[in-house]
């Protein structure tokens, strides 16, 4: 706890941008290790996925557009502070009328909290309460978030690819990838190049267990941590590592940009698609009790497609956002470059 | 970690170091780091709050040996925080790339230069 503020002061303070995105990570990393101590083991596994691993990727993807060093000194704002201090003392003192920390008693556990403890592993038959409340309970809601992350792809590719690529330039392709990698992970300078041998290696040798994994992840998502979405987000990694490594344009000749682009509405339509189907069957938008003639077989059926369509649309849009930033930085290389000196 | 308001307490400062950076730092970048940390410590009061004392994560235990029924935390505030962790990093992926066509228009990601550009002009 009191290295998370140390953490985020640091963020606060330090100057080098570059700095404060790993310094970022590390927060969200110790961020889940604090959510595993308060059981929220998917919560935990998303974060590290997401906060501390494509969230980094993304932020230095940026940066090597646009520059690592903060120009401004930051200067002491007054205003801010005395807006900070004020809030942060109500809150400071709302907390006393809080409910006890960790009680059973508590308004937010009498809710509907117990209902799904209690009726969910006989209603739904998945042991993780979470997956059950998500896709099932709450499966409108997630459709809406899968939604937002859907329209949330398309926008960053409307956003940065609006000039064409120039073809044949593979050289310029590799430079803002050199920098990416460099950020991750330090001493590992120079990757894209065919002469690195030991990152190549051992990525030869991870990304395989990468994807097995994001699928142990997905289908698995019902017994144990995991699902859709932290799926979706080790999947794509595990392509980000391999465009780091051994450039894009052999990540793209893997999934190029109109796989991607009919994946991401694949997935939402998957989802979409499980409702309309419950619906036909006589049952309410993303009722799974009427897909199969059994209620809990129906409801395992539906969550399963519902997860499918989640990770595929999460997949394609952590994707689709990298490749906007990566195609970006081939258009601008130069630019950034001279800036950068 | 369950002694008391502690959790609430860390929360509070994290949201406001957040806020201060979003609010005292010019450059854009910086700004939705503190965006970020504002939005991590949202995600820890609420995962605070699901929390049971004695709690086990909400994952049904099939073989309970000591015969005591086990106690789940709340999860629903899981539910929340997962997508909303995800659809956060979507929505500061569409900030971001706001920011690199910002540095491409004004060559600057500094907002206090870009007011002075657009007072200049």
């Amino acid at each position: 706890m009191l290295l998370l503020i140390a953490g985020t002061m640091a963020v606060l303070l330090v100057r080098n941008l570059f700095v404060a995105t790993m310094l970022l990570g590390i927060v969200s990393f110790t961020m889940a290790l604090i959510f595993i101590s308060l059981d929220a083991v998917d919560v935990a596994f998303t974060e590290a996925a997401v906060g501390a691993g494509i969230s980094t990727v993304l932020y230095i993807g940026t940066l090597a557009l646009v520059g690592s060093q903060e120009k401004d000194q930051p200067k002491f704002a007054a205003g801010p502070m005395v807006i900070c201090i004020a809030v942060g003392a109500v809150l400071y003192y709302a907390t006393y009328e809080m409910p006890p920390f960790g009680h059973a008693d508590n308004p937010v556990q009498t809710h509907v909290g117990p209902r799904y403890i209690q009726d969910s592993p006989t209603e739904i038959g998945v042991p993780n309460m979470v997956t059950s409340v998500l896709a099932s309970y709450r499966g409108y809601d997630t459709f809406g978030e899968v939604t937002v992350i859907f329209a949330a792809g398309i926008g960053v590719l409307l956003i940065l690819r609006q000039r064409r690529r120039r073809k044949n330039e593979d050289d310029e392709t590799d430079v803002p990838l050199d920098k990416g990698k460099t950020g991750r992970s330090g001493s590992l300078s120079g990757l894209g190049s065919e002469h690195d041998l030991i990152p190549h290696v051992i990525a030869k040798l991870l990304i395989p267990f990468i994807f097995v994994f994001a699928l142990y992840v997905q289908f698995h998502g019902d017994f144990g941590p995991g699902g859709g979405f932290q799926a979706g987000v080790i999947f794509a990694a595990g392509i980000i590592l391999y465009a780091l490594v051994f450039s894009l344009d052999l990540a793209r000749s893997v999934i190029n940009e109109k796989v991607i682009l009919f994946l991401i509405s694949a997935g939402v339509l998957l989802y979409g698609g499980v409702g309309v189907a419950s619906m036909l069957l006589g049952g309410n938008f993303l009722d799974y009790n009427v897909l199969s003639s059994d209620p809990v077989a129906g409801q395992h059926l539906g969550i399963l497609l519902v997860e499918l369509g989640v990770g595929i649309t999460v997949t394609a849009a952590m994707l689709a956002i990298f490749y906007a930033f990566v195609g970006r930085a081939d258009l601008i290389a130069a630019k950034a470059e001279q800036e950068k000196n | 970690m369950s002694i008391g308001f502690f959790n609430y307490w860390v929360f509070i400062i994290l949201l406001m170091i957040g806020l201060y950076t979003v609010m005292s730092r010019s450059n854009l970048i910086k700004k939705m780091i503190g965006l970020s940390l504002f939005q991590i410590s949202v995600f820890l009061f609420y995962i605070s709050m699901g929390k049971v004392s004695g709690g086990t994560a909400p994952i049904v235990v099939e073989n309970i040996t000591d015969g005591v029924a086990p106690v789940y935390s709340n999860p629903l505030p899981h539910v929340l925080i997962l997508t909303a962790i995800v659809v956060g990093i979507a929505t500061t992926a569409l900030g971001l790339s706001l920011v690199v066509r910002i540095r491409e228009s004004f060559g600057t990601i500094d907002e206090d230069e870009i007011l002075e550009m657009k007072d200049g002009a």
